[in-house]
């Protein structure tokens, strides 16, 4: 297991990274408008100063690989928006938000899809069935865009339990962790139901049933644990997708996560932000992408012996 | 129920079982709280690119600096008239060259240290270090040699035309005069610095250092920086050691960047602001049925406006461009558009631009619009070839541009074909004049005309249309260097006119100011700079 992530990390890891890193540096590069351009006009003199001071005045290649040094030693950049923080400081402090938040609609998203989901399949072609596919459908139909305004139009200001935006109390953690999750409640429901369905005529669990083990210990002990693996499969990209933040859900919620620094610094041309948000989301991404194996690896004894062969 | 709906309903009943929980806590909206404790709670759009009054450009920016620092004069939110601020009187010699500033003795940096007017001088020196980079450093052109020293013709600070005789005196030297001097003043770019903290934390020049942190910043404002949270929230306290801290009604600000304005009105619903930055155009009907009370709509220093690049084809002919302007019904627009109080533009300085106005010149007239147009000679023989409107991607310039392109089709018989393009792109469009016809918006940073025409002279880097007018440049000119007030006012009314006559620009409405206000919030006066010190606020 250790040769095997050894080796993801030196042969895969490094070299998509570094690719990442290349292509991003210089696509950023091409889009029209500068980080200084704005509606009021700059003087050429300030213009000059602050592409001197941020090193933009430098040959394209000379930038890059100062940038790649840089990046090496950790070290992120300044934010050309935010004229006082770097890059690595305002990843730093907005990530654990989003972490948070990704969490709770990462669990919600796990609970509620595997029970709708097991809900489904304990009946196929029953009228639970059709009640799970309809809310499946409807979580995956319904946009986090459209779900949280709903929520905050119900929960806080019909009914007044929660606040409608921020990120202070315990009970703001309840409608955007929803609104984040609900589309994954229905992917996940989905995705259990197919797999619980096509274990459930699988030879061990007849045997089980034989057995005379319960009906219920039989679907969730045994059937579910095979059941899982497209879910887990999905639930990597996923996490990486949830815990980095949405900038719809944090926006409407105002919400102070990471999501909305990866759409705001492409608007605002602020190139090390752009950069620092692409890294760390690789970063994240290929980090639950070995999970996943290592994850599917410890439920599927065929895939451990597969992977211990590779390795 | 069996196990799998067991499973299924847990996560459902553990919200509810939560929200009822929070339910039964009695539940105090911040607003309330906020009445009690003399906290106000403000909406306040984004999270500021740093809280540096010589590097921030943005409106957000400004609302908090004007609780953390304060400058030689503030102005009075009613008339916009200069007030004593950190300097208690101030001579001007009869010229209108040499403005003395005479400090209070009693005025205090937050950490107790005396405001002196070397910290003043070292303020100036900073912000036009060219190494700084500050944007805003044209503010304090008027200043002799201001200019030569940030453009690095003059690397002497001392033949800038500041100096201070002593602690409480500071003297600043025009090289020419300039009228609204007093109102620019009062701007976050002439703002003092504390030098001891900017050197703490680098050079006088450097940029982005960490003396904007909580813990680090000192003002000289009613307020002094308690915490900052990026996207969160920016909180001040009253600050015992302001000048005038036993005036200071409120005890606290928090300063929320709420960046979606439906959040924000959602927000204010619920109890959890007290002021609103902005009020989404959709919502503006149901207040003003059902919640009057807490509408705001105030003028603003501001004009909407079209720029037309007068170096294409066929937008180089004047007739084409005076046409294009009469056959837009402006009224139309912002009555049944825009619906927020604005005023459809009938010149191009918003009214009462430090007490200048101009006469109605601009009219929405089909039939003289059509003539013209046949005197440029397009008509049924040599139809009027398509053009292109640009906007930045907004709901709200779509719209509007949509309603155009259909008056000049109806009214015109014109193709118009729209363009919206990602705000950085669009700036990019329009410097390097890759249009037609553009969208733009100017507010002005400072109560006089001269912001709103001495950016169309020629050469302007505002003036991104190709026009270019020797009557008009030498008019500009010539407003710039009287004091008085007559002859200037007469200057920008000829300028003006040549502007309307050649239409470079073609207005279409001058800005309101649309926001929530709670009821509780006293002295929040209505100005056409949206500036509202808090030393005169108080929640009730």
């Amino acid at each position: 297991m250790i040769t095997f992530i050894t080796r993801r990390l030196f042969f895969q890891t490094v070299p998509s990274l570094f690719l990442i890193v290349t292509v991003a540096f210089f696509l950023i590069r091409l889009a029209p408008g500068g980080p200084f351009a704005s509606e009021k006009s700059i003087s050429p003199e300030v213009l000059k100063q602050l592409n001197t001071h941020y090193g933009l005045d430098k040959p394209i290649l000379v930038q890059y690989t100062d940038y790649l040094k840089n990046v090496v030693r950790g070290d992120l950049g300044p934010s050309f928006k935010y004229p006082g923080r770097n890059v690595t400081e305002l990843i730093a402090e907005a990530f654990p938000v989003s972490l948070e938040l990704g969490v709770y609609a990462l669990l919600f998203a796990i609970l509620a899809g595997i029970g709708a989901g097991l809900l489904a399949a304990s009946k196929p072609g029953g009228a639970r069935d059709y009640l799970s596919t309809i809310l499946s459908t409807s979580g995956i139909c319904i946009p986090s865009f459209v779900l949280g305004p709903l929520l905050v139009l119900l929960f806080g200001l019909k009914l007044g339990l929660v606040n409608v935006s921020g990120w202070s109390s315990a009970s703001d953690r309840i409608l955007p962790s929803l609104s984040l999750g609900m589309v994954y409640v229905a992917y996940i429901a989905r995705l259990t139901r197919g797999g619980l369905l096509e274990t459930m005529v699988q030879d061990y669990i007849r045997t089980a049933r034989a057995k005379g083990i319960p009906e219920s210990t039989v679907m969730i002990k045994h059937a579910l644990r095979g059941a899982l693996l497209p879910v887990v499969s999905f639930l990597g990209p996923a996490a990486a997708g949830l815990i980095t933040g949405s900038f719809v859900v944090e926006t409407i919620f105002s919400i102070p996560g990471l999501g909305r620094f990866f759409v705001t610094a492409a608007f605002n041309r602020d190139y090390t932000m752009i950069m620092g948000t692409v890294i760390f989301y690789a970063i994240v991404i290929i980090f639950f992408n070995t999970l996943v194996d290592i994850t599917q690896a410890l439920l599927d004894p065929r895939l451990r012996s597969k992977l211990n062969e590779k390795a | 129920m069996n196990y799998a709906s067991r499973f299924f309903l847990l996560p459902v009943l553990c919200f509810f079982l939560i929200s009822f929980h929070i339910n039964c806590t009695s539940r105090t909206s911040p607003v309330d709280s906020g009445i009690k404790t003399g906290t106000l709670h403000f909406g306040n759009q984004t999270e500021p690119q740093d809280l540096d009054p010589q590097i921030v450009t943005g409106v957000p920016e400004f609302h908090i600096l004007e609780a953390l620092f304060e400058g030689l004069v503030i102005l009075d939110p009613r008339t916009l008239e200069p007030l004593p601020g950190a300097a208690r009187s101030w001579d001007i010699t009869s010229d209108g060259l040499i403005y003395t500033f005479h400090l209070r003795s009693s005025a205090r940096w937050s950490n107790g240290d005396p405001v002196k007017a070397s910290d003043f001088l070292f303020s100036f020196q900073r912000i036009l270090s060219p190494a700084l980079g500050a944007e805003y450093a044209y503010m304090l052109y008027g200043i002799k040699n201001a200019r030569e020293f940030n453009t690095s013709e003059i690397s002497d600070f001392s033949r800038v035309g500041v100096s201070a005789p002593d602690d409480t005196t500071l003297v600043i030297n025009l090289g020419k005069p300039v009228p609204y001097f007093l109102s620019l003043v009062a701007h976050h770019s002439w703002f003092p610095v504390h030098p001891a903290t900017i050197l703490k934390h680098g050079k006088i020049d450097t940029r982005g250092s960490a003396w904007t942190r909580p813990g680090n910043l000192i003002g000289n404002g009613p307020f002094k920086l308690t915490d900052w949270e990026v996207n969160r929230i920016i909180s001040v306290e009253k600050n015992p050691f302001y000048w005038d801290s036993s005036e200071i009604k409120l005890s606290k600000i928090h300063f929320f960047p709420l960046e979606n304005n439906m959040t924000e009105e959602r927000a204010f619903r619920t109890g959890q602001l007290h002021i609103t930055a902005n009020l989404p155009p959709q919502k503006i009907a149901w207040y003003r049925e059902n919640r009057p009370e807490v509408l705001r709509i105030d003028p603003y220093l501001g004009t909407y406006y079209y720029l037309v690049n007068v170096n294409k084809k066929p937008l180089d002919n004047v007739n084409v461009r005076r046409a294009l302007s009469l056959a837009i019904d402006r009224k139309s627009l912002t009555d049944n558009l825009l619906k927020g109080g604005q005023i459809p533009a009938v010149c191009f300085t918003p009214p009462n631009a430090g007490g200048y106005s101009f006469e109605p010149t601009v009219r929405f007239d089909t039939t003289e619009a059509r003539r013209l147009l046949a005197e440029a000679g397009y008509g049924p023989s040599n139809p009027f070839p398509s053009v292109t409107l640009l906007y930045n991607t907004s709901e709200s310039h779509h719209l509007i541009a949509q309603a155009v392109q259909q008056m000049w089709k109806k009214y015109l018989g014109i193709d118009v074909v729209l363009l919206n393009q990602e705000w950085k792109v669009y700036l990019s469009s329009t410097q390097e004049k890759n249009y037609d016809i553009a969208r733009m918006g100017w507010i002005s940073d400072y109560d006089d005309p001269n912001s709103f025409l001495d950016m169309w002279v020629t050469g302007g880097g505002n003036n991104r249309t190709g026009w270019s007018n020797s009557a008009y440049d030498s008019l500009i000119e010539l407003a710039s260097i009287t004091n008085n007030k007559e002859i200037r006012f007469g200057h920008f009314r000829k300028a003006e006119s040549i502007l309307l006559s050649e239409l470079p620009v073609i207005p279409v409405y001058f800005y309101t100011n649309v926001y929530l206000l709670h009821p509780s919030v006293k002295g929040w006066e209505p100005n056409l700079l949206n500036i509202h010190n808090y030393k005169f606020i108080s929640l009730e």
